[in-house]
């Protein structure tokens, strides 16, 4: 900084005006701490203290430099820049300001302002003067510190002029010793150079002794490693005839070392990681590759098949096999593992042989390993009776497990789908053989029912009740295919290895375990129980009645509740999810129904027939035209009753009563007299004079205008008004036609009428429809009097005598 | 097509008995018995009219008793043989007669449309079959292709066979066998066979069936058990020898091979009551009919076992080539076994059916009630067949 500029602002300040004055001290206000208050609200006068006069002098100096930091960040120093009569403005007229001060202004106030000014030019200037002075002493200090740098600057120039000729002289010397050094240093390179060669050389020279040493000392990788070393450079040099020699002798001692390698490869005994070693090592020493590949594998080929031949001993004629999970467990170790270690060190042995190696150990597994499945096949075939599955699959897991990493390792052999195969196939006939055993157990449960039933009863007890046997059937069904469903399940558990495959998440469990199994099960106990209805039960005896009901009302209740419930259960057990179309339950059903059907209506048949046939041989061994007047009703009649009863009895225990129509109540009077004296009179009545076969004729045919036919061997529903209106049914239709073939004498009428009304009084508690039993006992009585020359019908009310008394 | 309407006949009495007026090839007649045990029974002789569809009857006195069984000769129209009931002094007995119709009667003269019951003409006695030491007859079958000399008849546990002598003036029991066994044997009803020189007849009691050979009188086949009930009725095919329909209590019908008697060759099960009738049709084999006491006739086709399994083979030079396609193309596959029709016209257990020895696609049935309904084969099947 030049000294002599310390006093340029001086000439220019704006601030020796007096008025200026005012504006400054504004300005200094308006710059300060508190930005918010005006310049009028200054509370101090001109006589203020010191620091605050310090301050406005330096808020004024910032105004002139410009460097206001109210300027500095653009904001309006005052309420109008612009405004003349502003004392601080840049743009102050003192006309214009002198002019309004007078116009506005009271002479008071003139006056006030006017000793207000003076006494701010007066602060103003002595400010100023203050000023002068502290600069003028900084001014000189300045000056002297300058004048001392000029003094220091001089002695540094010298110093430096000296040190730049120091380094030129070292430079010199420098390239002078370089210079001298220059031909020795090549000569050292060169020495350096020969003297490495001299040891390569040497090396050379050794290395026949070298190699005998290592074969000596069967550090075979050492020798393959120096020979490996030496070729090349004794394949260069071997025009020169002492490196020839060295490579005969090498040669003769690598053929030994080779050789000496075979031979302990051959040996095969020291293990399959030593073999892959020599492997190694005669790969190293260049023989052909081809050649060791098909060695490598004859012998690993001898050692698997060692493993395969315990197995099969395992396996043997008929010892005392160990259990499957063992066996597999062994298979698992020694076979698998072994045809793993090949694999792997053939793999890193022969990668260089490319494809046709590849392909050939990939049919060297698939070999070996579709017999290793062979002999497991034949001892899981032993397993196929048994009855624990979950020995099976954690056997069968073990094996597939086993089989994944060769089938990772060898995917072109495909040993894991074959595994995959084997388990599959396995997991089919354990399917098969739990069908087996759940209709097994269903026949069994029949047998159990037939002994039950045919057990002679202890006088009065009934032995255990129909629907106890019912409900032991069902429930021991029911835990038996339940049972089934888990032993199966464990196929399809999580921590199973093959659980995932596609087989066992789809076709397994809808194929396989809901329509093989459960439905085919379902079918099975369908047809069976249908086959009761068929060929035996002609026969009569052959199944008892009771098993019959008894099953009509398990396929009923089957039909009704339990399909739907197995095929829940099943589909939850095994979340059937793929796309195979599955039986609908509704056909299950259907069939079920079907069969309850079938079984209840060859139900009704079976006992229709046995009162039927005791019905027919009462009426055809009995010589109707001699017989007595009646006085009893016949005893067969009584057993008729009674046996309907019985079955009533039996029928109640299965079936639900069902619906009769309502007119039942107190009907046996009611009809009795319809039946006996209208009805009957009017009917045999016209059989007394010459024109009656035309009335006969018309009357009946017009009563059966007004009945419906009846069809005898119809349907029946499920409960047991209409398995007994059915049995009824067939029984009083035979009645009827074996009257028809029968001709009576008066009191043989008279028999069958009182039979009739007893039955009457007896039967129509059981059936739907009680004008059945009307129509067609009236038909009997009808067609015997017609097949009586003499029909003389007994009073109505000897009738009811004898049939109360009987 | 429309299928004509049947016909219906009603009799005053009940009746049981019906025959083809089996010597009668051009004229549609039935022969129908009735059953009445204070009145004098009657034969009516019922022609049908079948392109007036009208029915024309005679009635003929049976005053002999009740029939329970008739059946006509195959060589004279005028002869017949029935089973009846005597009746005498708290007693019943079931004898046997072979009787001869009226002379104008036997081409069925129209009956006078004036007065019909006027005099109601009587049947000839030829002769009795004695059957005093057998006991009840059962039915009584004439030799099928014979000239009308031979019959059998079924007297409870005895098959008789009968020479007619002296233009059937006088029968004599030329040889016999009888059923022996437990309990009381009764046959129920027989067929004389048309094959093997009509020297077989099959025979049912009980729940057995028995082929008899008549040169020798002794049994050449048993079925035992052939229905799970009382058989009632059996027929032999008229065109495959060793086949044989049979039917019974057991709602079923069966049709046997008689050299396989183990098992039924095919079983029916379409009546809901006991079967009383079977009958094959005479010249198409596979249609069966029966007649059952739930009231109903069931016309089957079982063409499956007759002996056009394939349909009616037709002769190649007879059709053109496009017929030839045609027959071929039909013949292929094997036709299937089927009812053709169930007949509801009766109100009443039917106890008869039988074909018309005329016509072969009509046949009659009869129901306890007295009503004779004559009813056609479908043309439509008929054409069928015969196309």
């Amino acid at each position: 900084m030049a000294p002599g500029s310390a006093s340029s602002p001086s000439p220019s300040f704006p601030a020796l005006r007096p008025w200026a004055a005012v504006g400054a001290m504004a300005a200094a206000a308006a710059a300060g701490p508190s930005p918010g208050s005006g310049p009028g609200d200054s509370p101090e006068g001109p006589e203020g203290e010191a620091p605050e006069r310090r301050r406005k002098a330096h808020g004024m100096l910032k105004l002139y430099y410009g460097l206001s930091e109210g300027e500095a960040a653009g904001r309006p120093a005052g309420p109008d820049p612009l405004d003349p009569t502003d004392l601080n403005g840049a743009h102050f007229d003192p006309e214009v300001y002198l002019d309004k001060l007078r116009r506005e202004c009271p002479l008071a106030q003139l006056m006030d302002s006017e000793t207000d000014m003076v006494r701010q030019i007066r602060a103003l200037d002595s400010d100023m003067q203050t000023l002068v002075y502290e600069n003028y002493n900084k001014f000189i200090s300045a000056t002297d510190t300058i004048r001392k740098m000029k003094n220091d600057f001089r002695k540094m120039e010298d110093e430096m002029d000296r040190l730049a000729t120091n380094m030129a002289v070292i430079t010199d010397f420098s390239a002078r010793i370089s210079a001298t050094l220059q031909d020795r240093h090549e000569r050292i390179t060169k020495l350096a150079g020969v003297h490495a060669l001299l040891r390569k050389l040497q090396f050379l020279f050794e290395l026949p002794s070298r190699l005998t040493k290592c074969v000596e000392l069967g550090a075979y990788g050492q020798a393959v490693r120096y020979q490996g070393r030496a070729q090349a450079v004794l394949q260069q040099y071997q025009h020169l005839p002492s490196f020839r020699a060295i490579q005969d002798d090498c040669q003769v001692i690598t053929a030994r070392l080779a050789q000496q390698l075979r031979q302990r490869f051959r040996e095969g005994g020291s293990g399959a990681p030593e073999q892959a070693e020599c492997v190694e090592l005669l790969l190293a020493l260049g023989e052909p590759a081809e050649e060791l590949c098909e060695e490598f594998l004859a012998h690993a080929r001898g050692r698997l098949e060692e493993e395969l031949r315990s197995l099969e001993a395992e396996l043997g004629p008929s010892p005392p096999a160990p259990d499957v999970l063992e066996f597999t467990d062994h298979g698992g170790s020694g076979f698998v593992g072994g045809l793993c270690q090949v694999a792997a060190a053939y793999q890193e042995l022969f990668a260089a042989q490319g494809p046709a190696g590849a392909e050939r150990l990939a049919a060297f597994a698939r070999e070996l390993g579709s017999r290793y499945f062979a002999l497991v096949e034949r001892r899981l075939a032993q397993e196929q009776g048994g009855g624990d599955n979950s020995l099976l699959v954690r056997a069968l897991d073990r094996f597939h497990r086993r089989l994944r990493a060769p089938g990772a390792l060898l995917a072109a052999a495909g040993l894991a789908e074959a595994a995959t195969e084997i388990v599959e196939r396995v997991a089919r006939e354990r399917l098969g053989h739990h069908l087996q055993g759940l209709r097994a157990a269903f026949l069994g449960c029949l047998t159990d029912v037939r002994q039950a039933l045919a057990a002679p009863r202890v006088a009065g007890k009934e032995g255990p009740g129909l629907a106890e046997l019912l409900a032991n059937v069902a429930s021991s069904i029911l835990s038996h295919i339940k049972a089934s469903l888990a032993a199966v399940h464990l196929f399809t558990a999580k921590e199973v290895s093959f659980s995932n495959k596609p087989y066992f998440r789809g076709e397994f469990c809808s194929q396989g375990v809901r329509e093989g199994l459960i439905v085919g099960f379902i079918r099975s106990m369908c047809q069976t129980a249908q086959s009761f209805c068929d060929s035996p039960g002609e026969k009569g005896g052959a199944t008892p009645p009771a098993l019959l009901l008894l099953l009509s009302r398990l396929c009923l209740d089957y039909e009704t509740a339990t399909i739907s419930y197995i095929l829940t259960l099943t589909d939850e057990q095994f979340l059937v999810q793929d796309q195979f179309p599955v039986t609908p339950v509704s056909t299950l059903c259907a069939e079920a129904r079907e069969t309850a059907r079938r079984l209840l209506t060859h139900y009704v048949k079976v006992q229709g027939l046995v009162i039927s046939q005791m019905l027919r041989k009462s009426v055809e061994t009995r010589d109707w035209l001699s017989t007595l007047e009646p006085r009893n009703v016949r005893a067969v009649m009584k057993r008729v009753v009674e046996d309907t009863t019985a079955i009533d009895v039996q029928v109640g225990l299965l079936y639900e009563e069902g619906v009769r129509k309502a007119q039942s109540s107190d009907s046996s009077k009611r009809t009795f007299s319809v039946y006996s004296s209208s009805r009957q009179q009017g009917r045999y009545a016209p059989s007394y004079t010459p024109s009656a076969p035309m009335d006969t004729n018309l009357l009946s045919n017009i009563q059966k205008l007004f009945s419906e036919r009846i069809d005898v061997f119809s349907p029946v529903e499920f409960n047991k008004v209409s398995v007994l209106t059915g049995i009824i049914k067939i029984s009083l239709k035979t009645l009827l036609e074996c009257v028809r073939l029968r001709t009576f004498g008066r009191f043989g009428l008279q028999q069958v009428q009182v039979d009739c009304h007893f039955l009457q009084l007896y039967l129509w508690r059981f059936v739907a429809d009680e004008e059945l039993v009307h129509l067609l006992l009236d038909e009997v009585v009808a067609s015997a009097a017609l097949r009586c020359p003499d029909p003389v019908p007994m009073e109505p009310s000897v009738v009811e005598v004898i049939c109360e008394r009987g | 097509m429309e299928d004509d309407a049947p016909v219906i006949y009603g009799l005053e009495f009940q009746a049981r008995a019906l025959t083809p007026q089996t010597a009668e090839t051009d004229a549609i007649r039935f022969l129908v018995g009735t059953q009445s045990l204070k009145y004098d029974n009657q034969i009516h002789i019922i022609d049908f009219d079948d392109e007036n569809n009208i029915i024309n009857k005679n009635v003929l006195l049976h005053q002999a008793g009740e029939i329970w069984h008739i059946s006509a000769s195959p060589a004279d129209r005028g002869v017949l043989a029935t089973c009846y009931n005597r009746t005498s002094d708290s007693k019943v007995l079931t004898c046997a007669a072979v009787w001869r119709m009226p002379k104008e009667l036997e081409s069925g003269s129209h009956e006078s449309p004036d007065d019909s019951s006027s005099t109601a003409q009587t049947l000839e006695l030829l002769c009795h079959l004695d059957n005093t030491a057998h006991g009840n007859m059962a039915c009584v079958v004439w030799e099928p292709m014979g000239d009308g000399k031979k019959i059998i008849s079924l007297a409870d546990n005895h098959i008789l066979l009968w020479d007619l002598q002296e233009s059937s003036s006088q029968a004599v029991l030329a040889s016999s066998a009888s059923l022996e066994g437990k309990g009381q044997l009764k046959f129920t009803s027989g067929r004389w066979s048309p094959h093997h020189n009509c020297t077989q007849v099959a025979t049912a009691n009980d729940t057995t069936l028995r082929g008899w050979d008549t040169r020798s009188m002794s049994q050449i086949y048993c079925i035992e058990n052939a229905h799970g009930q009382l058989v009632r009725d059996l027929d032999f095919n008229p065109n495959k020898q060793y086949y044989l329909a049979s039917c019974g209590d057991d709602c079923k019908v069966k049709f046997w091979d008689t050299r396989n008697v183990t098992e039924p060759v095919k079983t029916l099960e379409e009546h809901s009551h006991w079967v009383w009738n079977v009958r094959y049709n005479h010249s198409h084999d596979q249609l069966v009919l029966t007649g059952s006491s739930d009231s109903r006739v069931i016309l089957s086709n079982m063409v499956s076992i007759s002996s056009e399994p394939f349909g009616h083979l037709v002769d190649d030079d007879d059709i053109s080539d496009q017929e030839d396609h045609r027959s071929e193309e039909k013949s292929k596959e094997p036709l299937q076994d089927n009812v053709i029709a169930t007949y509801e016209e009766h109100e009443d257990s039917v106890y008869a059916v039988d074909w018309s020895s005329a016509d072969p696609w009509l046949f009659a049935s009869l129901s306890y009630d007295g009503r004779l309904v004559i009813n056609r084969v479908p043309r439509a099947l008929k054409y069928h067949i015969l196309l």
